[in-house]
């Protein structure tokens, strides 16, 4: 891999009595794109604002383009809030122009279907545009390295598609991309992801890496609300799917010892989401 | 017995929210209507309980004592205990007597050791629990539940969808709304909202296989066919005919179906 942009190493950040990072280290390089993929309370806003120099944190160390963050580094960050960080009562074309001259550049010009989009306020379109009129503001001064928080939250299917196709046309051009999403069929669209549960990485790597070894057992009980009782009664957490019920990171024996000898089970590959739930009950 | 639309219309302040909606929620099944923000999930609930009249169209509903609802990212009283929460709903109801159902639900959310914590402290997996208990304890024919798992992770959304299968379990016709697409695997039938119409609908097995033409990846963007990137790689859709060279044969997924639906939808406008 190229240059690394961003590196937290072992950092944590207690509030009162909530540890919200508990010891997390990150890495984010050029042309990559990174998912923090976490619950709200996971930790992930907090790690993003240590990471942008927001927020100090209480151990371990953070590396900006190969220094501590200062003024200096935010002027080569992009950051985009859930919020999306725009004036709901200026237009887009407003938004833009005082974006750009915060960082003293040129406004970015609009293309394609934003192009027609200047003169209408940002309250007025909706979400998906909203969204890419966000992500346009936040790429205005070229940053070496973007944040995003939850980028494409609430998004109809197309208008996703198409901010993903900029997120990465951003990493192809040598950006580093850090997102952050609890949607797992975001996060297959990361070349690399890191899972937070309570504050901790609990998984770090690609998709290929996280699901590899993940085994979810599949059990077609006769009757499945009967099972799904005994088995949260074990404690097993089962998910319910169709008529089956799929059991991530369990073995064959333990639920053959709680639902008998008769019932039908199958072993396959787990969900990026079964994974998670593994790495979350054992992390 | 079954709930549900017939082409039902509704218009709010001169936008249509939901277009020509057929909709059957099911006795003893969860039916999940999926959508982003804005697709008109919240009119669809709203208006199967009856607080939204259809412009036009018929809607099949029980009577309103015999419907659950918990709107979006409400439904509980934050400055009651989980148990008063409970008994709430049960004396508005006319349960005078029902605290075996109280304690059934306390046992089956996992919320019994957390009883008589105010609702205000839960975190947010163990709130959207107890609304969910809050909507089934009256045993009602017809439970609707907004957003139910929205925002939490993935542990405790499976959580919440274990209660809504089990509150199908006990016969009531069930009807949750998401957005997330992936969550259509927990639910018996799926209706998938765009801009307030249905762009799909049937079990997640029948919507994926109901894709028409072939769908293969590719390295770079292909010219001139249908194609949205998923990481490192292209998906390429030829309704007709072959597929570009190079392409390699992929099925379908959910996601895909759905993305390629909302393109011919927006190619036929």
């Amino acid at each position: 891999m190229t240059a690394r942009l961003a590196e937290t190493s072992a950092i944590s950040k207690r509030f009162v009595d909530n540890l919200a990072v508990d010891g997390v280290s990150i890495s984010v390089s050029a042309g990559e794109v990174v998912g923090l993929v976490g619950a709200n309370g996971a930790g992930k806003t907090t790690l993003i604002r240590m990471l942008l120099g927001l927020l100090r944190p209480d151990n371990g160390r953070v590396m900006l383009f190969g220094q501590a963050p200062t003024r200096a580094t935010r002027r080569r960050l992009g950051y985009m809030p859930q919020s999306m960080g725009l004036y709901q009562d200026l237009t887009v074309a407003q938004n833009l122009d005082f974006t750009a001259r915060v960082f003293g550049v040129e406004p970015p010009r609009l293309e394609g279907d934003l192009a027609s989009l200047g003169d209408s306020l940002v309250s007025d379109l909706p979400l998906g545009l909203r969204r890419r009129v966000g992500f346009v503001a936040a790429l205005s001064h070229r940053p070496d390295l973007l944040v995003l928080d939850e980028p494409t939250s609430g998004v109809g299917p197309l208008a996703r598609a198409e901010l993903w196709e900029t997120i990465h046309d951003a990493a192809d051009a040598g950006a580093g991309v850090l997102v952050t999403t609890h949607h797992m069929d975001e996060a297959e669209q990361c070349d690399r992801l890191v899972l937070l549960s309570a504050g901790r990485a609990v998984a770090v790597g690609t998709v290929e890496e996280i699901l590899a070894g993940q085994v979810t057992i599949e059990a077609t009980p006769a009757d499945p609300a009967a099972a799904l009782d005994l088995l949260e009664t074990a404690g097993l957490p089962a998910l319910p799917t169709g008529a089956h019920l799929r059991l991530p990171g369990v073995s064959v024996a333990s639920v053959r010892s709680i639902l008998g000898d008769e019932v039908h089970l199958s072993e396959s590959g787990s969900s990026l989401e079964e994974a998670f739930m593994t790495l979350a009950r054992a992390g | 017995m079954s709930f549900g639309f017939t082409g039902v219309t509704v218009e709010l302040g001169g936008t249509t929210a939901i277009e020509m909606v057929d909709l059957d929620v099911e006795a003893g099944a969860v039916t999940a209507v999926i959508g982003a923000d804005g697709a008109g999930k919240t009119t669809v609930s709203r208006t199967l309980v009856g607080l939204l009249t259809p412009t036009s169209g018929t809607v099949r509903r029980p009577s309103t004592d015999a419907i659950g609802y918990q709107p979006e990212a409400a439904g509980t009283w934050r400055d009651l205990t989980v148990v008063e929460n409970l008994s709430f709903v049960a004396r508005a109801h006319g349960l005078v007597t029902g605290t075996d159902r109280q304690q059934e639900l306390l046992e089956v959310t996992g919320l019994g050791a957390a009883a008589d914590r105010l609702a205000g402290e839960l975190s947010g997996g163990m709130r959207q629990k107890l609304a969910v208990a809050m909507a089934m304890l009256p045993r009602p024919e017809l439970t609707v539940l907004d957003e139910p798992t929205t925002g939490l992770d993935p542990v405790s959304r499976a959580e919440v969808w274990r209660l809504l299968a089990r509150a199908a379990g006990e016969g009531t016709a069930v009807l949750a709304t998401t957005s997330y697409l992936n969550e259509a695997e927990r639910a018996s039938h799926v209706v998938v909202l765009d801009n307030g119409r249905v762009l799909a609908a049937g079990t997640a097995e029948s919507i994926r296989e109901s894709f028409r033409g072939l769908l293969g990846v590719v390295a770079s963007r292909p010219e001139g066919a249908p194609a949205w990137r998923r990481g490192n790689q292209w998906r390429v859709w030829a309704r007709e005919g072959p597929l570009p060279a190079g392409a390699r044969v992929v099925p379908p997924d959910l996601e895909d179906v759905v993305t390629a639906s909302a393109y011919a939808r927006r190619e036929a406008r």
